[in-house]
């Protein structure tokens, strides 16, 4: 009984003594080197957390960056599934398609996004989702002038492959002998595709949208990096950068990390509880 | 006059014809198979005895030769012939449950009578307390069950089965032949069962095929003569048993 307790409090405790002891480290090694533009102290950092409503900077409060972030990454992501999703089904659906489109797609797939920026800025400049819509000038002007286009399509590009990818993977390693049990059952083409191949690619297809997202999240900073940016946590780190605010890079990167492990827990979650069979079939 | 049901003229089957890999599975097969037979095809490994089941599924087209199914000629799969897969052909993410009403859903079957023949297959194969189940939390045989009732549930008018009990252990096999006996005679159903064991032919059978590595032809077609339940201590069994063994071996001895 005992001994069972012991063992859970352990296996709970267990994740948090490395980083702990990392914490311990770095102010330690702070406090040794003694310049916060080398190495900011542990309570240098925190301090932004404690006061979270503070303006840093003069671009405005953690959270506030926090959300304009949010907001890119999910106008990115969202238009990378309604593109890279269907794309996906279709060519692992049709041998044709996909041998039409795969070269083609394949070849962008190794470009990093950040290579796409000179492109992108000449593209789309500084044209955001307040010009777009033509909003006049005013408070929602301001707000929607963050979002720019650039940005945006940075994301989308870097949440699109593994979103495709996994999805096409996924759907053409249906096993053969799903799909021929359900034709002898009498099973249309529709049904072929809704009721095996759709289901049956499922939990690849969590796994496109789950490392689709990981993959939105951490183009942040590539993407708030370019020009025209005001906000975001990616602006946050580059601006800190050119003030030498080490201090605040490091508040900047902790939200990125957090953030992300979150989304990535969240996923695990919904897969664990939706598409279990997967792990557990032969 | 008994029914024909499937008629094959030299059926023919290659692959990758015309390729340097060009393989003959079958050639030149002819076959007549009567309404409620329950035909057993025994072959050594490669004989072409899967193929021949996939072209009567539908789920194959012969590059030779024509197949017709009730005098129609068959060029793809129905829900009138049914087929059970060897193993692992049941959907994962679906409970036993949904995967017997499976067939009823793509017909489109009103729900409450999908209900009604799902509770009824269950209890026929003995499940109904697993029916919210998952196939992975089933064993293999239990499985087998689901998916014998699954392809039942559509109702077709022949089953066809590609060595459903070979993955079995030999208790749960005889099990298994027996409840597909049960049922066999419950509904009476044309069934083509292939099997590598010659046993599971005696004693399930009507009519049993030998077909030989020699490009799928039949080199034996017999009925059995033994009255059901086949006793396996009888003689004739045993007989008929050792003379399907001894013309097993005489093939194998050909190549």
């Amino acid at each position: 009984m005992l001994e069972n307790k012991v063992k859970r409090v352990i296996s709970f405790l267990s994740p948090t003594i490395i980083p702990i002891l990392f914490i311990i480290f770095w102010d330690l090694a702070a406090r040794k080197i003694g310049n916060n533009a080398i190495l900011p102290q542990v309570t240098a950092v925190a301090k932004h957390f404690i006061n979270i409503n503070d303006n840093i900077i003069g671009i405005g409060t953690i959270p506030k960056n926090i959300l304009y972030s949010l907001v890119r990454v999910f106008i990115g992501y969202v238009l990378a599934i309604i593109v890279g999703l269907p794309l996906g089904l279709l060519m692992g659906y049709s041998r044709r398609v996909k041998g039409a489109l795969n070269l083609f797609i394949s070849l962008f797939q190794p470009v990093p996004a950040i290579a796409w920026r000179p492109l992108v800025l000449g593209w789309f400049g500084v044209m955001s989702v307040a010009t777009i819509f033509n909003l006049d000038y005013g408070p929602t002007y301001a707000i929607m002038d963050n979002f720019k286009l650039s940005m945006i399509f940075l994301i989308f590009l870097s949440a699109f492959f593994p979103i495709w990818g996994n999805t096409m993977f996924g759907v053409s390693n249906v096993q053969e002998v799903l799909v021929e049990s359900a034709l002898v059952l009498g099973a249309s083409k529709k049904d072929i595709f809704f009721h095996v191949l759709l289901p049956g690619a499922g939990p690849n297809i969590m796994n496109g949208l789950k490392s689709g997202l990981t993959a939105a999240w951490s183009c942040l900073v590539a993407a708030e990096m370019l020009p025209g940016s005001m906000s975001g946590l990616g602006y946050l780190i580059s601006h800190a950068y050119e003030l030498a605010r080490m201090d605040v890079i490091v508040a900047g990167i902790i939200c990125i990390g957090v953030i992300g492990a979150l989304f990535d827990g969240i996923y695990s979650r919904i897969s664990n509880k939706y598409f279990s069979w997967q792990r557990l079939v032969r | 006059m008994d029914n024909i049901v499937f008629k094959l003229n030299n059926i023919g089957k290659v692959y990758n014809e015309n390729e340097k890999n060009e393989l003959v599975v079958i050639k030149n097969l002819n076959l007549e198979i009567k309404e409620n037979e329950f035909l057993c095809i025994v072959g050594p490994s490669g004989c072409g005895k899967s193929t021949l089941l996939r072209i009567l599924a539908g789920l194959e087209l012969p590059t030779e030769g024509e197949i017709y199914y009730r005098g129609k000629e068959l060029k793809k799969p129905t829900k009138d012939i049914g087929m059970v897969f060897q193993n692992y052909s049941l959907m994962p993410w679906l409970t036993v449950e949904e995967n017997i009403a499976l067939g009823l859903k793509f017909q489109n079957a009103p729900k409450k009578k999908q209900k009604e023949i799902v509770d009824e297959h269950l209890e026929m194969i003995g499940l109904t307390k697993f029916r919210n189940s998952k196939p992975y939390e089933l064993s293999g045989g239990m499985q087998q069950r689901v998916a014998i009732a699954r392809s039942l549930a559509n109702n077709p008018d022949v089953l066809l089965m590609d060595e459903p009990f070979g993955a079995l252990d030999a208790y749960t096999r005889i099990q298994l032949q027996k409840e597909l006996l049960r049922i066999w005679e419950k509904h009476k159903k044309t069934i083509v069962f292939i099997t590598h064991s010659v046993d599971e032919a005696v004693y399930l059978a009507d009519r049993i095929i030998l077909m030989s590595k020699n490009k799928g032809a039949i080199e034996v077609d017999i009925q059995v003569d033994i009255p059901r339940i086949r006793d396996r201590a009888n003689p004739r069994y045993a007989e008929l048993n050792q003379q399907l063994l001894d013309a097993l071996e005489e093939l194998n001895k050909d190549e």
